[in-house]
């Protein structure tokens, strides 16, 4: 046996913009177990239910990421309207849909860049965000906002989004498409991408399953698992199919990932093709009674959202179980035996959002 | 010598954030946006560091965090508070685990509006504090 | 679209009904708990979409079994609830012992002394 340590990892470290702590027991170079510890970000905004009624609470539920800010809007005004029972316009459904998609491919490029900055590959992580700038633009001129839009409300949306700028959409579509076409060229062909990547960190399906994991984390490791099937919003008209991986490492979490923008890019296209006409809201009156769960698939995963209403303009409970809270048990797996020098990667590779996490 | 305006190195830790500022703060180093035409560098040490931007409110577990990097950071340095959050607890200051503005801990030069703050902004209230650095500078000698 | 389903269960049942939702593939979403006049904990289970609710009515001196043994990663979740929540669950494994989040208040959506 050899040596053993405890490296403190975070919460400022160089590779994370949000702060997580983690205690890395080593074994000379290896890592034989790492505890985490959180709570940096902590606010307990679900408790701000007390303060605010259920139509403020959206602007809240809003500001639970800022990377997924848009998904978590959608999920909380969708449970309040599935206890009031009210059914929104198909265009609402469908505009919802564009912007989700936008906000995962938003999230992936994100990602791909911040992945390429931790394996030392800079140019590569401005590349990638050099492109995402592509999404927010079209988040600016659609919605006003480049990272939290307030365009969700209860009862469908508040902007439409008029012809002539679904048509100038796609073609931003099929520039970008282009581009990521190279990037991703680099990402799953280059060999010294691939030394890092491939056989870095892998999870068998079996424990993939038996540790909770969801999302591209659980697709990468062959598990098809995608609430996006389920049919909310307009994906019950749209065609598409769970991108999954059979190999489990690194590699195939960032080849899930990247299959999955290039299928968001075709959601997109599917949604402005099949665009309805009609309104974009319906009036909601009175004030929610009961409880429901809603989940929906964000970039990082399923997530769940619980509501329990009481039929005054206060809500009594707002939950939200969000995709990096199941990943932890994942990473702490996939950590153990890996080399000191590959822990940033592996914390990458889940994806993880810590403000969701921690609410 | 006026050196530390013309390449200031910075220094970026998330509070509370929602994450929102933070990705705008990494989007300034962007090609779009792109500080490193100011001679701006991110850097994680703080002792390389000479303007800090925080994004998000202070809380019971990450005030020593902000004190001890601050601390850390060599004389003359700014620090720029990036959005709503950071300036006084925005939308989750009645919140039971937020504190409040990153000002409750240690002395804010700039404060940049916004939830999230756009890099325009950000970019905005960096140069402004370079200023305030520029000053600072000066007066760093003076002092016993 | 998947179907949703919703069983109170006694305290002393959890163990046994979870045992019995793992042996049929079931995988764990949440555990969710709402504080208004009683603790109501909510497991909840997920086979092909389809989810399963267990609801539990108690109060914070009442012990609750962890059902770490059965799902391994329910620690953070459980760990959680007795933070924020003052839960009673015993056997949670790895315990934080109420500093997982490390927050100034005392059990902020339980019983305010």
């Amino acid at each position: 046996m050899g040596n053993r340590t405890i490296v403190p990892f975070g919460p400022q470290h160089p590779v994370l913009p949000e702060p997580i702590h983690l205690d890395l027991v080593l074994e000379d170079e290896t890592v034989v177990e790492a505890v985490p510890r959180i709570g940096y970000v902590h606010r307990g905004l679900e408790k701000l239910v007390e303060k605010r009624d259920f139509q403020q609470y959206t602007y809240v539920a809003e500001r639970i990421c800022g990377i997924c800010s848009f998904m978590h809007g959608m999920g909380y005004c969708m449970s309040i309207e599935s206890i009031m029972g009210a059914e929104i316009p198909d265009r609402a459904k469908f505009l919802r849909t564009i912007w989700a998609e936008f906000s995962r491919l938003h999230s992936h490029l994100m990602w791909l860049g911040l992945l390429a900055d931790a394996f030392g590959f800079e140019s590569l992580f401005m590349q990638s965000w050099k492109l995402r700038e592509e999404v927010l633009d079209v988040f600016e001129e659609t919605t006003g906002g480049r990272v939290i839009f307030s365009v969700c409300d209860i009862g469908g949306v508040r902007k439409d989004i008029k012809k002539e700028t679904l048509e100038k959409i796609l073609g931003v579509l099929d520039r970008m498409e282009k581009e990521l076409t190279e990037i991703a060229g680099v990402f799953l062909n280059d060999s010294t991408v691939k030394l890092r990547t491939r056989g870095v960190g892998k999870l068998s399906k079996e424990a993939a399953f038996e540790l909770g994991a969801l999302g591209p984390m659980a697709r990468a490791s062959g598990i098809e698992m995608d609430m996006r099937t389920q049919g909310y919003a307009a994906y019950s008209q749209l065609d598409f199919k769970p991108i999954i991986d059979l190999e489990g490492d690194s590699y195939a979490r960032t080849k899930v990932r990247l299959g999955e923008m290039f299928q968001a890019m075709d959601l997109i296209r599917q949604c402005i093709g099949k665009m309805p006409e009609g309104d974009i809201k319906v009036k909601i009156t009175g004030s929610p009674k009961g409880e429901y769960f809603t989940r929906l698939e964000q970039p990082r995963g399923e997530v769940l959202y619980y509501v329990k209403a009481n039929g005054t303009k206060f809500l009594d409970r707002v939950r939200v179980r969000t995709p990096t809270f199941a990943n932890v048990p994942a990473l702490l797996e996939t950590l153990k035996n890996c080399s000191l020098a590959d822990v940033p990667i592996l914390i990458l590779t889940i994806d993880p959002c810590i403000s969701c996490t921690e609410r | 010598m006026d050196g530390i305006k013309k390449s200031p190195w910075i220094l970026h830790y998330d509070g509370t954030s929602c994450n929102g500022c933070d990705i705008e703060v990494l989007a300034c180093l962007t090609p779009l946006y792109d500080v490193e035409r100011f001679g701006i560098i991110n850097t994680g040490n703080p002792k390389h560091a000479d303007v800090f931007l925080i994004t998000g409110s202070v809380n019971e577990q990450n005030i020593p965090v902000v004190k001890q990097l601050y601390e850390q950071m060599p004389e003359p340095k700014v620090v720029v508070a990036v959005g709503i959050c950071a300036t006084s607890g925005g939308i989750f200051a009645e919140c039971y685990n937020v504190a409040g503005g990153v000002d409750k801990v240690i002395p804010v030069d700039v404060y940049v509006p916004g939830c999230a703050a756009r890099p325009e902004a950000i970019i905005d209230g960096v140069v402004k504090g370079l200023e305030i650095l520029g000053e600072k500078k000066k007066n760093v000698g003076k002092r016993k | 679209m998947a179907s949703e389903i919703l069983r109170e269960i006694s305290a002393s049942d959890l163990l046994a009904e979870t045992l019995k939702l793992k042996h049929a593939g079931y995988r764990m979403v949440a555990i969710s708990c709402t504080y208004k006049e009683v603790m109501e904990l909510t497991y909840s289970f997920d086979l092909n979409y389809d989810l399963v609710n267990l609801r539990i009515l108690t109060d914070t001196k009442t012990e609750l079994p962890s059902i770490g043994i059965i799902y391994a990663y329910s620690f953070l979740y459980e760990n959680e609830i007795k933070e924020l929540f003052g839960v009673n669950i015993t056997g949670i494994s790895p315990d934080y012992n109420d500093s997982l989040y490390k927050i100034p208040v005392k059990t902020p959506f339980g019983i305010q002394e």
